[in-house]
């Protein structure tokens, strides 16, 4: 975005632009918080109270400059003690786009915060600093935003003003990284040398570096092609809802309410409803008072059919020749969020699209060293933080795709009966 | 209204609205007594717009919550009454001074009426038995509120523990309670000011008229211009003027200050807060300003 674009004209567009949600993996030592307070200040969208207040604690800290970090740090005891434990949720628009960035914490003790703010995010953001060039760290948050198929990748390499913006510098954690990542599966990834301090590359193009010809970050971010991420082949409509309003008016209304998971429904598509087999017609698809011809990811619509056919929260609708198989085992990469380990023979409550059970651990195969990628065959349990391949046997059959397939259909959580917490966040294979 | 494009995208104003009606939706199928928590405000007017898309044509099949401190502006009741009514949805007013009267809360004279309210909605919430509050409450506006989830829970206490939230993931909202704990709902976390207004715009949709430039007689007081008001004396050194002025927020009309503005319709609204430099709570909530931790205490406690 240009510098002299006014928060006006940011304004009259906000309404047409489309979203990315990002989401951020680093430490305060990368310079991550700093980053995402420069692209805050950069596109205007720091008010000048919250730059005072940080102005003022900057200052009473005794600080040469503005802590840019401050801005992001939320809670107070985040704020007593200097880091990120937490994620949170950032807003900035430029002409283009409305960004939500999802902050996240970087050490291996956050992993499953990590994994929280990548499970909606349409690409990472990972950071390196460029006098460390790369980590154990920084891989292992490639290994998770390609695990959560974060389809955009970005490797900024960062405090490139602390190895006097040398080319030799970059271009070896770059070469480092591509190989590294060969290993995963990160369909698009670009590598960005910047100084979120000084703002170098991040939305001015550096005059320190007139080796790099790429984008600018803040370039990318807008111009990111993330509308074919979504899956518009395969209908999968997961029923949340059962809209019948029993009035004179609306006497014999019955439709179902639900957020289109994949493919394009249309009013006569032939579909079928699972789990009982049952097909129909739509008859017409309602947005509020409209009928709409078409509906697709991610739109909140009211699904009429032809047929009075028994459907109930839960319930999938998808075509007749493409749907989703419906399994009551279940195979999946589980992130364990919680202190008790996860073991065999263990009972959860698990959720999947509007669809709720309870799951039996069946077998643990092995855990993942999310440095390494090492595949631990030994292990008897997921610790807090760890991930690992995990067979769960349900009460009643999930509708599930791959979550390579769809991030939807493909994603479910686990919920510790008695205490109600959320405690795995899982990725069928 | 809503467009379908042949390249299959949805605009970002038309990706929030879908994820609160996904919210809205998926709160009403497993929740057992919801209650949307209407303050007469734009953010909670737009709630009850999303809530209406999404069960229409049914009706909204939980009641409106109102607390009333007893020093709200009469053209924000005047506005809930028209919604309130429109909708045919159930309306429940909880007053303030009520609860001081049944000692439920105590006016020492030094509290202000926003920081009772908080005794207020909790002793209602409790009383109606209401498992799930849908506040209006967005990241964007405070640092505190950017970490909060769209389900947050809080315990029997109504205490949020920010330190101990449930991790979030997908769209996939984990709704489990024990007996006397109940969830805050937040189906606009993600909306921003500007998309706020852009929505209300768009929808045509009624807000409170001092949203918009008015004459009016006020004071200055701290460095805000508040109304004059029977409930709000003024003090020597203070003189009373009239101008023209709008509001940005809604709230006890003792705190909440006004802007000199000649925006008289949505679009110069929406010009003057592209321009502004000052966030909405920071201009005109005098209830944000104690200290930088000012809100997180006060949502630790119970506030929406």
């Amino acid at each position: 975005m240009s510098e002299d674009l006014t928060k006006a004209e940011v304004a009259e567009q906000t309404r047409d632009m489309d979203l990315l949600r990002f989401a951020t993996a680093g430490s305060v030592d990368d310079g991550k918080s700093t980053l995402i307070g420069r692209l805050l200040l950069d596109s205007k969208s720091i008010f000048e109270d919250q730059l005072e207040a940080v102005e003022a604690t900057s200052q009473s800290k005794g600080y040469d400059y503005t802590d840019l970090a401050l801005l992001t740090d939320g809670l107070r005891s985040e704020r007593e003690q200097g880091i990120t434990i937490d994620v949170a949720y950032r807003y900035f628009a430029t002409p283009n786009r409305k960004f939500i960035i999802a902050d996240t914490p970087g050490h291996v003790q956050y992993t499953r915060n990590m994994v929280t703010g990548a499970s909606t995010a349409d690409l990472g953001l990972v950071l390196v600093d460029a006098r460390q060039g790369l980590t154990e760290q920084s891989r292992r948050h490639a290994v998770l935003l390609s695990l959560l198929r974060v389809p955009h990748l970005v490797l900024a390499v960062n405090k490139m003003d602390l190895v006097d913006f040398s080319q030799e510098v970059y271009e070896k954690i770059h070469a480092e990284f591509t190989q590294f990542a060969t290993k995963l599966n990160i369909p698009d990834l670009e590598v960005i040398p910047i100084s979120a301090l000084a703002g170098d590359n991040v939305v001015n193009r550096s005059e320190n570096m007139p080796w790099y010809s790429g984008p600018t970050l803040m370039h990318h971010l807008e111009h990111v092609h993330v509308a074919s991420d979504r899956d518009l082949m395969d209908v999968r409509f997961p029923v949340q809802y059962v809209v019948r309003p029993k009035s004179d008016e609306h006497h014999d209304y019955r439709g179902y309410g639900g957020m289109v998971a994949g493919g394009v429904l249309k009013p006569g598509d032939e579909v079928i409803v699972l789990p009982s087999g049952m097909t129909s017609k739509i008859a017409g698809i309602d947005l509020f008072d409209r009928e709409v011809s078409e509906a697709y990811p991610p739109m909140s619509v009211t699904v009429r059919l032809e047929d009075d056919v028994d459907v109930s929260r839960g319930d999938m609708i998808a075509r007749i020749n493409n749907a989703p198989k419906p399994s009551q085992d279940i195979d999946a990469m589980i992130c364990w969020m919680t202190n008790e380990p996860l073991r065999p023979r263990q009972k959860l409550a698990i959720k999947h699209t509007t669809r709720s059970a309870r799951a039996l651990v069946k077998d643990i195969q092995y855990r993942l060293d999310v440095n390494t990628l090492h595949r631990d065959q030994d292990t008897k349990e997921l610790g807090l933080n760890e991930i690992g391949r995990v067979q769960l046997r349900t009460t009643v059959p999930l509708l599930c795709d791959s979550y390579s397939k769809n991030r939807t259909t493909g994603s479910f959580i686990l919920i510790d009966e008695a205490s109600g917490v959320t405690v795995g966040a899982g990725m069928i294979l | 209204m809503t467009e379908t494009h042949a390249d299959y995208r949805l605009s970002q104003l038309d990706q929030l609205e879908a994820e609160s009606i996904h919210i809205f939706r998926e709160v009403a199928a497993e929740f057992e007594k919801p209650v949307l928590m209407f303050s007469g405000g734009k953010d909670s007017i737009v709630m009850m717009r999303l809530a209406e898309k999404a069960f229409y044509p049914a009706k909204i099949p939980f009641p409106v919550l109102q607390v009333d401190t007893g020093y709200d502006f009469p053209e924000v009741l005047a506005c809930r009454d028209n919604w309130v009514n429109r909708l045919g949805a159930r309306l429940i007013v909880a007053s303030v001074e009520e609860a001081i009267k049944d000692g439920i809360v105590v006016d020492d004279g030094k509290t202000s009426r926003n920081r009772l309210q908080i005794g207020t909605l909790l002793n209602a919430l409790e009383e109606g038995a209401f498992t799930a509050a849908f506040g209006g409450g967005r990241r964007d506006e405070e640092k505190a509120r950017a970490k909060e989830r769209v389900y947050s829970h809080r315990d029997e206490f109504g205490q949020w523990d920010p330190k101990n939230q449930r991790p979030e993931l997908w769209s996939l909202y984990n709704g489990r309670l024990h007996e006397g704990e109940h969830m805050r709902i937040f189906p606009i976390s993600n909306w921003t000011e500007l998309d706020i207004w852009h929505y209300i715009g768009r929808e045509g949709i009624e807000i409170p008229s001092i949203y918009f430039s008015h004459q009016r007689r006020v004071f200055e007081r701290d460095g805000m211009l508040l109304s004059e008001s029977e409930h709000n004396p003024v003090r020597s050194g203070e003189t009373v003027e009239e101008r023209t002025v709008r509001f940005r927020t809604v709230g006890d009309l003792t705190l909440t200050g006004c802007v000199e503005s000649e925006a008289d319709t949505i679009d110069k609204i929406i010009d003057e807060i592209a321009i502004a430099r000052v966030t909405e709570r920071g201009a005109t909530r005098g209830d944000d300003r104690f200290s930088e931790a000012a809100m997180e205490d006060r949502k630790k406690e119970g506030y929406f």
